[in-house]
């Protein structure tokens, strides 16, 4: 039952390296759960969970790994306890047709030739590329961004989705599809073209 | 069904298999249309661009170590 002290990580150490990441830990909250309140009791939940297990930390996995671990499983259970309820709004239609109206001609072809892309994550300007990106996500709606996060942050597969969230396969895959054309748009607008920097 | 052949068709496809398996004649079909259509191959290069920025962003997010509080 005793615990050898050298084997749990300094308090204070713990202290400091959480403070350090708050910010982060909310940002990413936020962005998958899009809503503020539900984003600060994941965060809050996931302190007190490192704060109590702080002993179980193996400490040849990263620090921050393994409290973004943590995160990530309060922000699904904040998903379940949310988006299950009877009140959540159902899936409102919205201007799909608009976004394939904008690529494709009425036969089916593309309008405009599709640009060639250039890596965005070259280490010189990746920071600056990744908050393009987290503007694009945020800009996605609510549902399609808290689905298209649940399988390209929380890594989940779209059957684990569908039965967090009680939705039918085919409702998810539109929404990851019009997430997915969304975000190419967006990022095609405010990266890639070259005067949009 | 349908096959898919206009580019539309095949960018849907293009999409929908960065969530789930799709079936033979339909990575066929994806095969068949890209081999000549200069749109989809680039609209395909674009999804697999995506599909490794959105990797490292996740990465960065989940390991990488904050900057130190100024």
């Amino acid at each position: 039952m005793s615990t050898a002290p050298q084997a749990s990580i300094d308090p204070q150490g713990l202290g400091r390296c959480l403070a350090a990441l708050r910010p982060t830990l909310l940002r990413l909250a936020q962005l998958q759960l899009r809503n503020h309140a539900w984003a600060e009791d994941a965060v809050s939940e996931t302190v007190l969970a490192v704060l109590q297990g702080a002993q179980r930390f193996n400490r040849t996995s990263q620090l921050k790994t393994w409290i973004v671990g943590i995160l990530k499983h309060k922000v699904l259970d904040q998903l379940r306890q949310h988006m299950r309820e009877p009140t959540a709004p159902a899936a409102a239609d919205d201007d799909e047709n608009e976004l394939e109206h904008l690529l494709f001609k009425q036969d089916g072809h593309f309008r405009e030739l599709p640009d060639e892309w250039t890596d965005p994550c070259a280490e010189l300007q990746r920071e600056q590329f990744f908050s393009v990106l987290e503007a694009c996500l945020e800009y996605l709606p609510n549902k399609q961004g808290r689905v298209f996060l649940m399988r390209e942050w929380l890594q989940l597969d779209s059957s684990a989705i569908c039965r967090e969230l009680g939705i039918a396969p085919t409702n998810l895959w539109v929404m990851l599809h019009r997430a997915r054309l969304r975000l190419r748009e967006c990022l095609q607008i405010r990266w890639f073209t070259p005067h949009a920097r | 069904m349908k096959i898919p052949n206009t580019c539309r068709d095949v960018t849907h496809l293009l999409l929908a298999r960065e969530d789930r398996a799709l079936p033979v004649y339909q990575r066929l079909a994806i095969r068949v249309h890209i081999l000549t259509c200069r749109a989809c191959q680039r609209f395909e290069r674009q999804t697999l661009m995506l599909r490794g920025a959105l990797r490292v962003w996740r990465e960065h997010q989940d390991h990488d170590d904050p900057k130190p509080p100024r």
